[in-house]
């Protein structure tokens, strides 16, 4: 819709432009959906030139103006996906937009994190694989803050006034795990009412992430290496700590169940139109099991006796893909 | 930037979504359904890729080229897409065909596989989407000859328009036709319930743009409903243009007037007001306890035909017939349940606008576009300084508005022009002929444009102002400033004997009719009416009451009641069979009225009117139960019976009747002439919003004038095409309107006849009408020829047909469905969904089998995801598409369709109605079918995954609990045994 109130579109990203009354334009799809009757101008960083998707050795750096439609190419790249198959999420992710593919063509990776729903599946992607995100500041100079940390409510980040997020590194360490994906919604290819990634890495690191039943991500991390770990730990993540040995990055269902238990108090559930708390906190809970079961079967060869919730395209699930 | 291939240079402005911007341009094509990215009505192609042109940044379309629906094709050539819309007939109103279309040009062949996905970002109200697979996949579902008469599958003659983007909706009027057009937007209240104390527009009035502030000082003293009805006492007068008391969120409290949309927004802004909060009620069970909130304690009741103000009661009922206490005596099994359904929102892809202006005394009156909005500037001063915010008395308006030069115009979407007209009329005290209501193309009604919702207050800008004013309506307005279908909380009880006769029947019915009784007495008499009458039980007891609360107002919605008593009532008979042991239609069977019968709910006495004209309930029966019957055999067949160990499945059907006309007269008025090149050009009243009325009235006419519907132009929906129609509700357009055509044409024909008898020497009934010509016995006379010959004797053959809309008669639909249901996570699948209708000679089955599926997909709606949310303070939070899920194409199952071979002695040609009806029974059959499935009853709707699922938990713990008691008890008893 327009914006009435709106006097210019600023072609800038130096956050040392921002003035209150001023919001950063990308896509537009957020702004111009919902309108606004106190915006005074728009800084348009999409003519920062800013490269959509980066690729190196240590991992993917997404630009905050990529749009949708541009990372649902990227596991198209050759040989991308082989090297690094948590990029299967991508797609599975943005399939989890209620919007449609045209509106890919707009909205983008900076946006959807930005915009801070619970059921941003941007936000589950990053966050789910480790995703930092890079801000730059007012006054000059940046600092990265994980995506997990990012999202802190429905509709709330951390990004102070005028801050201005350019891009979200994904490290080659969580790009190279085996993931497992589990999405319910009220409708057939509706808004997510429960988003679950599951990841597990070369060292045994079990990690799921809880996004869309929750108004912030929740990260679960059955560490392997609970001391040795050099990956930056996300303080919103619970770290289990590995009580009995054998559970070490192999939580058996009851112990998933008291992680997810402590991790997640009652009143951290989403309640809105989309899904009633306690059937979010369920389902959470069903899922997180399904994933579990599924990640921590052997890879190949020798699957153990499936459970009925362990199928990756079981009936429960099969329509976020 | 390139708009279609041509350069333009106009400038955005800088907040300018693509959207108006294109529509400034003069591209109509491009519609608003939600201005949210949502609907995707306004889809475009920018450098050949589609996007929701409302939420793109016009700036960022410079140096860019930009497609339209105008531009997809040449000028006189269709795109494939364009051409396959039109071979499937893949839209209703056509609000949403533009996007649709430029969205599913851009697909390849592997999107089309995948329509669910491809197609969630184009939403369709009308259709249940699927007439738009069809198109998008290229099948044709016409047929070729055909007579284009009854019975054939006639294609829509706006068709083309449609698919073109030419087709004229309300606002779609080209600027330079109405030079000078302002713009309205409404202060809206932020309190349930205040009394304005004052209002100060000094500041607003001091913006630039605007020119005028409107407020209850300004607004006529008239009280009346926004509901129309061709007797305007059916509805309470409890509603001022603008009030001095304020009783929802969202209720006009000012309105703004000014030269752009931007400008009055501003305005908006700027206008301060001064409440005095008063104590809110928005739960309609407490608003009858005493010593609640009143919401209209300042009304007479009497005078504003209010039951009792001081109780919140709108309208109350309180009949039995036989004795509801012996027939429970009598009852082996008594089912007792509270049923509720929510409020939800019709979703029309055009929202409520319309345009006042004024018409010169010598303009054409052919058509709205022609003549456009003439104002001249001394005018229009003059009434910027006299409307100065509170200079003038409630009555002004009035007394002044007669003197106008030139006519006042209303274009609105609406589907009462007439009954509109009428309102007007009655509120600005001004006579009939002064005002002329035209309704363009509507974008959808649903029964939400059986309102007056923006009409009145933008006359009383014009006739203050002297210039046009045009208002349009957010789609969050629709959400929280407009109408929702009724809620019903209904207290049920039924009992049966175990032989499967029903013994008793007793409803409970509150109804929350919200801030304003608009069609309060109606949908709660009517809900109460059909919805009992169908079964044959002597005994049955309604107490029934619609009680006003400080929530947005309820009003006409498909049904009118019926939907949310049927759920109910067929949930309740599907409980007594299942206690009884006996399958449901079996129980139906015993227990429905067969031809004959009297058809009694509320009244000792079947109403004088309502008659037997056939009946095709039986028929709709078996027609289903067989469906559903193969539809098990398929899926064990196709090995598709299990689904794994989480799922359970189960089916479940339900019936519905309906009147086919309303009571208390519903009239219609038609003309019909025959043209000099043989063709004929009907005018009707009644509107067209997707019910495709058009085909059928053409089609009527056709068949009485052996001509073929294309040769038959219809103009419908302007007051000055004939005397009058009560409007385009009740599912009146074929079996009233269509009545008074083909009485208009019946007299033509035979007419024509008496003219080819006289001319040819042949008597009248040798004489056999064509589409060119009269078959004199061999010898042919041209329809021209005769034509030429009337005139050169100073005659016209021309004709007028009327219709009153009594006797009624009744259609029947009945649906069942199979279900699967995920107990694990609540998802409900839908395996097989059938209806059968009973509609009578179905006049265009393919259009006729639309409106069916159309009204299960926004049943399912109903049933499965919608609800109009008020938060605890009385504010809709439910107020975009996003946070009020309407079915999208991956929602919606194909369903089967049949039709009952039967001929009405009352409809037009054998043909019954057939609009709202296909709704009713969709949420019981579905309940009934999770019931069946689950063995839960929910009695509640919608019934969404969540819910499904916490009641089928709830339930496990409750047999938990209850096993958990029993092992106690019994423990309990072998301790006192062996004590």
């Amino acid at each position: 819709m327009d914006m009435n109130t709106i006097t210019a579109v600023v072609p800038t990203a130096d956050p040392d432009q921002w003035r209150p009354g001023d919001a950063w334009l990308a896509g537009g799809t957020v702004l111009f959906s919902y309108g606004s009757s106190v915006l005074t101008r728009l800084l348009d960083i999409s003519t920062a030139g800013w490269p959509a998707v980066t690729v190196t050795d240590d991992g993917i750096e997404l630009a905050a103006s990529a749009t949708i439609a541009e990372l649902y190419e990227l596991p198209d790249r050759d040989g991308l996906l082989r090297r690094w198959p948590a990029l299967e999420l991508v797609r599975q992710c943005c399939d989890s937009f209620v919007a449609s593919f045209k509106i890919w063509n707009m909205s983008t990776v900076g946006g959807n994190v930005c915009t801070a729903l619970p059921a941003g599946p941007i936000t589950s992607l990053c966050a789910a694989l480790d995703g930092v995100a890079t801000i730059l500041m007012p006054g000059g100079g940046s600092r990265r803050v994980p995506v997990a940390e990012l999202v802190i409510g429905d509709g709330r980040t951390s990004l102070r006034p005028g801050e201005l997020l350019r891009s979200i590194f994904l490290p080659s360490a969580a790009l190279s795990s085996r993931v497992a994906f589990r999405r319910l919604s009220l409708s057939n290819l509706g808004r997510s009412g429960v988003l679950l990634v599951g990841r597990r890495d070369k060292e045994g690191t079990l990690l799921i992430t809880v996004t869309a039943a929750t108004k912030r991500p929740v990260q679960l991390r059955f560490d392997a290496h609970p001391e040795g770990s050099d990956v930056p730990e996300p303080a919103a993540a619970v770290v289990v700590p590995p009580e009995p040995a054998a559970a070490v990055g192999r939580p058996d269902a009851a112990a998933l169940r008291a992680a997810l238990g402590a991790a997640i108090p009652a009143d951290l559930y989403h309640d809105d139109i989309h899904g009633l708390p306690q059937w979010r906190r369920d389902m959470t809970y069903r899922l997180a099991e399904e994933i579990r079961a599924e990640l921590l079967a052997e890879p190949a060869g020798r699957q153990p006796a499936q459970s009925p919730a362990g199928q990756p395209a079981g009936p429960s699930t099969g329509r976020g893909a | 930037m390139d708009i279609n291939g041509a350069p333009n240079e106009e400038q955005p402005r800088p907040g300018q979504c693509l959207r108006t911007f294109l529509r400034e341009q003069g591209l109509l094509g491009v519609k608003k359904g939600c201005d949210g990215g949502d609907c995707g009505a306004c889809t475009v192609h920018v450098d050949g890729k589609p996007v929701h042109s409302c939420l793109y940044p016009a700036v960022r379309a410079q140096g860019r080229s930009i497609t339209t629906v105008e531009g997809l094709a040449g000028p006189d050539s269709l795109h494939p897409m364009q051409e396959q819309f039109l071979a499937a007939q893949g839209f209703q109103c056509g609000f949403c065909t533009a996007g649709m279309l430029m969205t599913a040009a851009t697909f390849d062949a592997a999107q089309k596989e995948n329509l669910p996905r491809n197609l969630k970002g184009n939403l369709c109200r009308c259709t249940g989407y699927a007439a738009i697979e069809d198109a998008v996949c290229g099948v044709s579902t016409g047929q070729s000859g055909g007579k284009q008469q009854l019975g054939d599958n006639v294609p829509a003659p706006a068709g083309r328009e449609i698919v073109t983007g030419r087709a004229r909706y309300t606002l779609d009027v080209p600027a330079a036709e109405l030079p000078g057009l302002l713009h309205m937007k409404l202060v809206r209240s932020p309190h349930p319930h205040a009394r304005i104390r004052s209002v100060d527009a000094s500041a607003a009035l001091l913006l630039p743009g605007v020119r005028a502030v409107f407020t209850h000082l300004d607004a006529p003293g008239q009280l009346f409903s926004t509901a129309q009805h061709e007797l305007y006492t059916d509805d309470p007068d409890d509603t001022r243009v603008l009030d001095s008391v304020v009783r929802f969120i969202g209720q006009r409290v000012a309105a703004v007037v000014a030269d752009s949309v931007a400008e009055a927004e501003a305005g908006v802004r700027a206008v301060a007001v001064d409440y005095e909060l008063l104590e809110a009620v928005f739960d309609p069970e407490l608003a009858v306890l005493p010593g609640a909130p009143t919401v209209h304690c300042d009304k007479d009741a009497a005078l504003a035909r209010i039951v009792s103000p001081r109780e919140n009661v709108v309208a109350e009922l309180h009949p039995e017939l036989g004795d509801v206490t012996a027939g429970f005596r009598e009852a082996d099994v008594i089912h007792e349940k509270v049923y509720r359904t929510q409020r939800v929102q019709h979703v029309s892809l055009e929202t409520h606008a319309s345009i006042a202006y004024f018409e010169d005394d010598r303009a054409q009156s052919d058509g709205a576009q022609s003549d456009g909005g003439q104002s001249d500037g001394s005018q229009s001063d003059g009434g910027q300084s006299e409307s100065r915010f509170g200079a003038n008395g409630p009555s002004e308006a009035g007394t002044g508005a007669a003197n106008f030069a030139g006519r006042l115009v209303v274009r609105s979407s609406t589907q009462t022009p007439f009954l509109t007209r009428r309102s007007l009329c009655r509120v600005f005290n001004l006579p009939e002929d002064r005002i002329r209501v035209v309704a363009g193309r509507v974008g959808g009604g649903f029964g939400g444009k059986q309102e007056m919702l923006t009409e009145d207050v933008v006359v009383l800008a014009a006739l203050r102002l002297r210039r046009p004013v045009q208002l349009e309506f957010t789609r969050s307005e629709q959400f929280t400033a407009a109408t929702t279908r009724h809620p019903f909380r209904i207290r049920l009880k039924a009992g049966a004997r175990r032989d499967g006769t029903l013994t008793a029947l007793q409803v409970d019915v509150l109804t929350n009719t919200g801030a304003y009784g608009n069609h309060a007495p109606g949908v709660m008499f009517h809900g109460c009416g059909e919805s009992l009458a169908v079964y044959l039980c002597p005994n049955k007891k309604v107490d029934a009451r619609a009680v006003y609360t400080n929530t947005v107002p309820s009003g006409a919605f498909r049904g009118y009641g019926l939907s949310q008593m049927i759920f109910a009532v067929e949930s309740a008979i599907d409980e007594l069979a299942a206690d009884i042991g006996m399958d449901p239609m079996e129980f139906r069977r015993r227990n429905i009225i067969r031809r004959g019968d009297p058809m009694l709910s509320s009244h000792p006495e079947p109403a004088d009117d309502v008659l037997y004209g056939s009946y095709g309930l039986d028929q709709c029966i078996e027609l289903v139960a067989d469906a559903l019957a193969r539809g098990r055999e398929r899926y064990l067949t196709a090995g598709l019976a299990e689904l794994g160990p989480d799922w359970v499945q189960g089916t479940g059907t339900a019936l519905s009747m309906i009147d086919t006309v309303p009571p208390r007269g519903h009239f219609a008025h038609s003309r019909l002439c025959l043209l000099p090149d043989g063709g004929y050009r009907v005018d009707v009243g009644t509107a067209e919003f997707g019910n495709g009325t058009t085909t059928v009235h053409a089609q009527l006419a056709a068949t009485a004038l052996g001509t073929r519907a294309d040769r038959v132009q219809v103009r419908q929906a302007d007051t000055d095409l004939i005397v009058h129609d009560t409007g385009a509700f009740g599912s009146t357009g074929t079996v009233v309107a269509g009545k008074a055509t083909l009485a208009a044409a019946q007299e033509l024909a035979g007419r024509i006849r008496n003219l080819a008898a006289e001319l040819s020497g042949v008597p009248a009934e040798q004489c056999v009408l064509g589409p060119d010509a009269v078959d004199c016995a061999g010898t042919l006379i041209a329809l021209a020829e005769l034509n030429r010959h009337a005139e050169d004797r100073g005659e016209s053959l021309e004709s007028e047909g009327r219709w009153h809309g009594s006797p009624r008669s009744v259609a029947f639909n009945v649906h069942g469905f199979a279900v699967a249901v995920n107990t694990g996570t609540g998802e409900l699948r839908i395996l097989q969904s059938v209806q059968a209708a009973d509609a009578g000679v179905v006049v265009n089955p393919r259009q006729c089998r639309g409106q069916i599926e159309g009204g299960i997909a926004q049943a399912l709606g109903a049933a499965l995801y919608e609800e109009v949310r008020i938060g605890a303070d009385g504010r809709v939070e439910t107020d975009i598409l996003r946070q009020y899920h309407i079915p999208t194409f991956a929602d919606v199952p194909r369903s089967e369709v049949y039709f009952a071979d039967t001929t009405d002695s009352l409809g037009p040609l054998g043909a019954k109605s057939m609009s709202e009806s296909p709704f009713n029974p969709v949420a019981p059959a579905l309940a009934n079918a999770v019931r069946n499935a689950t063995g839960l009853r929910f009695s509640e709707l919608p019934l969404a995954r969540d819910r499904i699922y916490l009641g089928l938990r709830e339930a496990e713990r409750a047999a938990d609990l209850a096993a958990a008691r029993e092992e106690q008890e019994s423990a309990d008893g072998r301790r006192r045994a062996r004590a």
